[in-house]
């Protein structure tokens, strides 16, 4: 184990008492047998020292460089995707006591939630948004965390085990949208599972895996049941664990600062208890207030139980999935459902181990010429990705056009190399027109794609009517 | 008479060596229950036989009772018993090959179309139109003294129709 070497000073080992006169009755050696340092610390000494030893505050460092404090340098999404994993973990728990993971009793046990239990609903909505909120805030903490160059030296692996986290939050969301067993529940599992029957070889085997049999049914749920409420919480907190301790061994967030900035200057440090606690603390009640206020405003919904024999119109996979969805509508599924995400997955793990010349970390954007690489590159995904999901949708007709060809080449490989020249073009033209070193040219493919995923979504979300067919959100 | 001086003593290299064989040895024995600890999750995932599948063949009736050109849903065995205009049968999967969605059949259509991203198929299965990669699945049918049976147990994927797929009487 690695041995913490602020631990085995000296201030840990003596009393936190330094009274004298008569000797403290029982009530209070009790409290300091527990509490060895003052819970309220008021002294610098005292502040240093209740992060040395109290078990989840010494995690923390004793100091932070004072220019990491600010809000808006973090946005505090790290610590806002950890509050909601706790809130999440509250609530889960409560609802597993009435939540019974059958097929005939699951729909009525929520029903009775929400009926007879006080708060049943409250507790749930708050499971809800909580878990929407939490698939968000980690997607925004993922992009701060890229375009503040967070990922270099130290911080490499810590960006891989983000990733992971990412994978599993969905997961989490994932499990438990089935869990409700409605119609929208039931249908969006189908889908999504349906999807890894698109899987060369093993498709047949992962689906029959994934749901416990060739349908959705008992084993489905009280599978999904089981890595909801274990395995996958279990492997959320560990990773977690895992990952604060290496920003921790980063030496704490990556400083921010000027592209000018002198990147060997020291920088001053200032306490963390209570610069940086209280901030944290402050900031994840504010969250939980907001989340309070959602679950207040905003039903979760239970829509008709679920009906094997009859599929809703449309069908949707739950909205985190549905620029997949979306993707699918566009290509031939073995390069919707494996290749396309199969290579953002392995460009996402490769960003912290390409070479960089220098590696810039701690400021926004690198610098001007980053950030105007990476507006260009969102704009242009802003302008080409509708216009691509239209073209598709009314004009191009790939498998028509290119007859001869099998459709894994003429709906796959074809539209794929198309988009892929398009998305290459647009980073050569913002290079000619701004420049660039490697980092600040990966920051406009990284900005364009992004965007072009929250676009995939939304047309998902929005603008996908009955039979998938495009419209607008608000003539049904 | 030996040399002491080549005798090696024994160096501190030998013995950790044989330490550090001797932890790996400990420390491969760990991996290997954890690797079987998964294997057990493995084991447990692995889909349980379904006593609807396992029950196989269904009596669907006797051959009469099925009009020529129709179409007639089995929700419990989840497919349709379609005649084809020549008298065949074929015992079509209710399951859209695309994502999985139940497909109802629209009679005044002629055609079965998926609700979910509207793939439609004919009578026969074939995919008329897509998303839909391939024709709906089918069960074995077999008609034995004028009853037709559909054996639910077994399920056949196709790319399209073909003629050798139909059941005659
Ligand atoms: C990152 C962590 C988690 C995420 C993202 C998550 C997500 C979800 C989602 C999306 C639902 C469906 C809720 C609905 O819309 O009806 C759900 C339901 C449920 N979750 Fe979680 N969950 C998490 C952690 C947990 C934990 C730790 C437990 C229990 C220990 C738990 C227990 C449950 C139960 C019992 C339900 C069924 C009740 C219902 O559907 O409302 N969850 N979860
Ligand atoms: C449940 C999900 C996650 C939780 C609870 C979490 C939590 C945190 C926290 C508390 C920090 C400290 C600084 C901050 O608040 O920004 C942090 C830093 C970091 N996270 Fe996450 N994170 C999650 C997901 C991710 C994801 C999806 C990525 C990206 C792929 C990621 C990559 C990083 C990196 C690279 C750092 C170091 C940042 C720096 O040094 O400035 N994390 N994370
Ligand atoms: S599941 Fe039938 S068309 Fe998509």
């Amino acid at each position: 184990m690695a041995r913490d070497r602020h631990a085995k000073g000296p201030e840990a080992e003596e009393e936190a008492d330094g009274s004298s006169g008569s000797p403290p009755g029982l009530p209070s050696r009790l409290w300091r047998s527990i509490f060895r340092t003052p819970l309220t610390p008021r002294t610098e000494r005292e502040r240093k020292r209740v992060v040395l030893n109290h078990l989840v505050l010494h995690m923390r460092p004793v100091r932070v460089p004072e220019r990491t404090i600010p809000f808006r340098h973090t946005f505090g999404l790290g610590g806002m995707s950890a509050t909601l994993v706790g809130l999440l973990i509250l609530t889960g728990v409560l609802l597993m006591f009435v939540y019974e993971p059958s097929p005939d009793r699951a729909y009525g046990s929520i029903e009775a939630l929400r009926r007879n239990v006080r708060f049943g609903g409250l507790v749930r909505n708050v499971h809800h948004w909580s878990a929407n909120l939490l698939v968000f805030v980690a997607f925004l903490h993922l992009l701060r965390t890229f375009f503040t160059g967070a990922f270099h030296g130290a911080r490499q692996f810590n960006w891989v085990i983000g990733v992971l986290l990412l994978i599993v939050v969905l997961a989490a969301n994932f499990t438990g949208y089935l869990l409700p067993w409605d119609q929208l529940s039931f249908w969006a599992i189908t889908i999504v599972t349906g999807m890894l029957g698109y899987l060369p070889v093993i498709g047949e085997g992962v689906i029959r895996l994934a749901r416990g049999g060739t349908e959705i049914g008992s084993a489905t749920l009280i599978n999904f049941y089981t890595f909801h409420t274990t395995v996958i919480p279990v492997t959320i907190v560990g990773l977690m664990a895992f990952h604060f301790w290496r920003v921790r061994k980063a030496g704490g967030v990556v400083i921010p600062r000027e592209p000018a900035d002198d990147p060997a200057d020291k920088p001053a440090t200032v306490l963390f208890v209570p610069s940086l606690l209280m901030r944290e603390f402050v900031t994840g009640l504010l969250l939980v207030a907001a989340v309070m206020v959602l679950a207040v405003a905003l039903d979760a919904g239970l829509g008709a139980p679920a009906n094997p024999g009859m599929s809703p119109n449309p069908a949707k996979a739950p909205w985190y999935f549905l620029g997949l969805q979306e993707l699918l509508l566009h290509f031939h599924p073995t390069w919707a459902v494996v290749i396309l995400p199969g290579l953002a997955l392995l460009g996402l793990l490769a960003i912290p181990y390409l070479r960089y010349d220098p590696p810039m970390e701690g400021a926004w954007f690198v610098s001007e010429t980053g950030r105007s690489l990476a507006v260009a590159g969102a704009l242009a995904a802003v302008a080409l990705t509708p216009l691509w999901v239209l073209l598709d949708e009314y004009v191009i007709d790939w498998s028509g056009w290119l007859g001869g060809l099998p459709p894994g080449l003429s709906e796959g490989l074809v539209p794929a190399v198309v988009a892929l020249g398009i998305i290459w073009a647009v980073i050569r033209l913002a290079g000619r027109q701004y420049g660039g070193n490697r980092q600040e040219t990966l920051q406009a493919a990284f900005a364009f794609l992004a965007t072009a995923l929250v676009i995939l979504t939304a047309v998902g979300v929005w603008f996908r009517g009955e039979g998938m067919a495009l419209g607008w959100p608000w003539t049904p | 008479m030996v040399d002491r001086r080549d005798e090696r003593p024994p160096t501190e290299e030998t013995g950790t060596s044989r330490r550090s064989f001797l932890s790996r040895l400990w420390l491969g024995l760990g991996g290997l229950a954890l690797a079987e600890y998964v294997w057990l999750m493995v084991e447990f995932l692995r889909p349980r036989p379904d006593p609807a599948e396992a029950a196989g063949v269904l009596v669907a009736g006797p051959v009469e009772q099925f009009e020529l050109d129709s179409v007639t849903a089995f929700p419990a065995g989840r497919f349709y018993l379609t005649r084809l205009a020549d008298g065949g049968f074929l015992a079509v999967s209710r399951e859209c090959t695309h994502l999985g969605c139940t497909v109802p059949w629209m009679a005044d259509e002629g055609r079965f179309v998926c609700p979910c991203h509207s793939s439609a198929y004919d009578i026969r299965g074939d995919v008329l139109s897509p998303p839909a990669p391939r024709a709906l699945d089918i069960h074995p049918v077999r008609i034995e003294n004028g009853i037709v049976k559909v054996d639910t147990g077994r399920t056949l994927k196709r790319r399209y129709f073909e003629a050798s797929q139909v059941a005659r009487a």
